[in-house]
């Protein structure tokens, strides 16, 4: 089986897998990596979004050879309790979650949308979120969650 | 004051040392029978149990869920966690404190009136003893005490930690990824295994092409087959998965029972056989003259749990005993049905709760781990995973049934019902594990016998009848309940069961009536209801939406209102939508006001009654499971469609106050009343009425076109 080569949450790895295994597969069962989840395996609803090179992109169908040199950061990348991310504080402080298990994708989602707009309307959130699904009607947490994140990471931007 | 009157959860589990424990200095480990599903219950368990303690929730580890460690009570369900979970744990804590404080008397020679528990030590008249509950705990045989009735909770005047909100404690580990979930476990010497379904109960496998399924696992696979049961296993999970995916199209069935489209709709129901009950009133000896009569019907498809993530169980079967770890709703209900499936004596049997998707009902948590048990009791001393595909799940779950509720009211001079009959046609809402009833056994060798059809007993809540006994004031009221036993597909319980169809029902009968009396809508309901606690979430929703009678109607933008009070015993809560119609519905915003009585953790009973709005409007809007061609057809989120952000609207929420100490569940309190709501402001928007569920740009259309 081939190696491939990529770079995950900043550190160079090297993985033997056979191509068309999904990245996700590899993130999970071979890195140990488990905080991007399953969902559907159609690239519908969002749970297994990683940062491919800072583009948000499905994890599930991807083949592991497609992102050979590149760069991916997953949720655990984003932060760690004891230096979180401002996302990651704001979903605390808004205690933005039911279940959780569709936070990991809605947290990059989040991360590469300021990362290009930082300062996003109620509107324009949802509207980035809607590849994301979560079931249990935590919606309105999470908006505000990442409109609070936004404000903080201006915040450190001025300082 | 005391009660010797124990609650049920306790009645039935009386050893204080299943509850509470103290195992190393500073330590509180408390159980709960009651499970984390998303919904935050076992953080309210905890600021139960450290108030009625009085200890820092920082001592309190908790446990659930485990058939080896944990009170044995049922399911996690019916919005009862903490109505009837709760309420037991605070009275065992309570026990437990009182307890400890006449053991101290003792040992001090003072009376318990002089005592005080203050973080776990003991105070007398306000300054410490030296004694706290670790050092009295080694005299204390709390294995051999029993709850007795006489401790009660504390008054909620006196409480600190009950009914402030309080941070989840599990939604740390959460949003950094840590491994929480059931689908995270990793067990030594793991093994994958997808199941091949069998398509209908009955059905019977004819031919298995195992060469062209090796070829496309592209990697070392097993096959396991008992009966018609087909499973496939390796310890690569692509390879398993691919194998999985590729197994339907490489197997033969016989014996499929057919399903078509005409079935996924509820009116298919009206043909179908019945076992009819009536309850209530008996019906009026003569019809009355002159008197004005109201009828209209109202119909709702199957829904689906829909899940985040598929279902996963993983079980080890080694020197004789069966460990497995569910997402399962009641870990007792499921050791008895592994047992009888697996021929198994229950006692070499542990079921462990291990957190999963958000569940809100009997989804295929239960099935997955039956499936993960039958594979692991053919392959002993290896650990076996099974995660469902996608497709899986929302092919063979247990649906929600499709449910006609036919109301039909004689009225009184104001245009109010003086005689109110509610006719429902449904297929059945429980059929939980217990007795069987898992997917996986249904392709053993002699399977176990469909359960005989039944729904739930009415003192239970009741299935299909579920709140279909409207809380207004009506002098005759009866329920005619057709339950359908034979549905197309596995129906069951799921959020509220028929809680929904029925208030959507009613409230929307109500407004009728309302607008044939040309009354307004919220004026018309406190006509009728008498009860003060529904009356004030009534006006306070009203407030909150600066609610104005005499909105004119048709215009496109609408505004209605719903309540209900959850199974007429549960919280009450009154809903106001705001909406356009185009050719679909925009909801603009939501209010909400509940009495939940005492709430332990108002943050987290806000967050309960908002993803029950959510869920709800979603499934008005959106949701229906469809069939075609041999089986459930909407397979992925493009065929069963969920609200998704943009779509979400505003909502406000506030607790009216109750001047009480019993908590009432919230986490199905508002499905009802957001359907009804949503439905009366469409139809404020359009001047029509749409009866069917779900209002679909369809459905919309159609009504449009026809008016």
């Amino acid at each position: 089986m081939p190696q491939v080569d990529l770079s995950v949450n900043g550190r160079p790895v090297s993985v033997t897998a056979s191509g068309e295994t999904p990245l996700l597969d590899v993130l999970r069962n071979d890195l140990g990596l488990l905080g991007t989840r399953f969902g559907c395996g159609f690239e519908q609803c969002g749970c297994c979004l990683v940062l491919i090179d800072g583009a948000p992109e499905k994890s599930c169908t991807r083949p592991i050879e497609s992102v050979a040199g590149k760069a991916v950061t997953t949720v655990e990348g984003l932060g760690t309790p004891a230096r979180p991310h401002p996302l990651q504080q704001a979903f605390l402080d808004e205690q933005a979650g039911q279940c959780g298990y569709c936070l990991s994708g809605i947290l990059i989602t989040a991360k590469a949308l300021l990362d290009r707009n930082p300062s996003p309307s109620r509107a324009e959130i949802a509207h980035a979120l809607d590849g994301n699904i979560c079931r249990c009607g935590a919606h309105n947490r999470i908006l505000r969650a990442v409109a609070k994140a936004a404000a903080r990471l201006r915040e450190l931007g001025r300082r | 004051m005391t009660s010797a009157v124990l609650p049920p959860g306790l009645a039935e589990n009386p050893n204080l040392g299943r509850w509470v424990s103290f195992p190393a200095p500073g330590k509180v480990t408390i159980s709960t029978g009651k499970v984390e599903i998303g919904q935050g219950v076992l953080t309210a368990m905890m600021q139960l149990a450290a108030e009625e303690l009085d200890v820092a929730v920082a001592r309190i580890a908790i446990q659930s869920g485990d058939t080896d460690l944990t009170p044995n009570e049922g399911f996690t369900a019916g919005s009862q966690s903490i109505q009837f979970g709760g309420v037991a744990l605070r009275s065992a804590c309570a026990e437990v404190r009182a307890l400890f404080l006449r053991h101290a008397a003792t040992v001090l020679g003072c009376a318990t009136s002089e005592l005080a528990v203050q973080d776990g030590g003991v105070l007398r008249n306000g300054t410490p003893t030296g004694q706290d509950y670790w050092t009295l705990a080694t005299a204390v045989d709390l294995a051999a005490a029993r709850a007795t009735g006489s401790a009660s909770p504390k008054p909620v005047a006196d409480h600190t930690v009950v009914g402030r909100s309080a941070a989840r404690l599990d939604l740390p580990a959460k949003v950094f990824g840590e491994a929480v979930f059931i689908h995270d476990m990793m067990l030594d010497g793991m093994w994958h295994a997808r199941v091949v379904r069998q398509p209908g109960r009955g059905a019977k496998l004819a031919s298995i092409d195992e060469a062209a399924i090796r070829r496309a696992a592209r990697g070392p696979i097993e096959f396991v087959r008992h009966g018609d049961f087909l499973a496939i296993v390796g310890q690569q999970e692509a390879a398993v998965d691919a194998a999985g995916t590729a197994a339907p199209d490489h197997v033969t069935w016989q014996g499929v029972e057919p399903i078509s489209s005409v079935q996924q709709e509820a009116a298919w129901l009206l043909q179908r056989p019945a076992i009819d009950r009536r309850v209530g009133a008996p019906e009026p000896h003569a019809s009355p003259r002159n008197r004005q009569r109201h009828e209209a019907t109202y119909t709702r498809g199957h829904l689906g749990h829909a899940s985040i993530a598929p279902s996963c169980g993983l079980a080890l079967y080694r020197d004789g005993h069966l460990t497995v770890w569910t997402h399962s709703q009641g870990v007792y209900p499921l050791r008895a049905a592994l047992a009888q499936s697996l021929a198994l004596d229950p006692a070499v049997i542990s079921v462990r709760h291990v957190q999963g998707p958000g569940c809100y009902g009997h989804n295929g948590a239960d099935d997955a781990a039956g499936d993960a048990a039958i594979i692991a009791a053919r392959l002993p001393g290896r650990a076996i995973r099974v995660r469902w595909r996608r497709a899986e799940e929302f092919g063979f779950e247990p649906v929600s049934p499709a449910m006609v509720v036919k109301v039909a009211a004689v009225l009184d001079d104001a245009g109010r019902p003086a005689d109110w009959t509610a006719e429902i046609w449904s297929g059945t809402h429980s059929a939980r594990p217990g007795s069987g009833n898992l997917l996986g056994a249904e392709a053993l060798p002699n399977p176990p016998p469909a359960p005989p059809p039944a729904d739930v007993p009415d003192a239970n809540g009741g299935g299909a009848t579920r709140n279909a006994d409207p809380l207004y004031d009506i002098p005759a009221k009866r329920i005619i309940h057709h339950l359908v036993p034979e549905t197309p597909v596995r129906t069951s319980a799921l959020r509220g069961l028929g809680a929904m169809p029925n208030v959507f029902a009613i409230e929307s009968f109500l407004d009728e009536l309302a607008e044939r009396a040309r009354q307004d809508p919220v004026q018309f309901r406190l006509a009728q209801l008498a009860d003060p606690r529904a009356r004030r979430v009534v006006e306070r929703v009203a407030r909150m939406a600066a609610w104005q009678a005499g909105l004119p109607a048709g215009t496109g933008r609408g505004r209605g209102i719903g309540f209900a009070r959850y199974k007429n015993r549960a919280a009450y809560a009154a809903v106001v939508a705001d909406l356009e119609v185009a050719e679909t519905i925009r909801l603009l915003r939501i209010w909400c006001a509940a009495d939940a009585g005492l709430v332990v953790n108002p943050d987290g009973a806000a967050n309960q009654l908002e993803g029950g709005i959510i869920q709800s409007a979603s499934w008005v809007l959106k949701e229906q499971v469809r069939f075609a061609d041999g089986g459930v057809s909407s397979l992925d989120w493009d065929g069963y469609p969920v609200l998704r952000f943009s779509e979400v609207p505003e909502i406000e929420i506030e607790f009216v106050a109750a001047d009480t100490d019993v908590p009432l569940g919230v986490g199905e309190a508002t499905a009802g009343p957001t359907a009804a709501a949503i439905g009366n402001a469409v139809s404020h928007a359009l001047g029509t009425r749409i009866r069917e569920l779900p209002m679909t740009r369809e459905r919309i259309m159609a009504t449009l076109l026809a008016g």
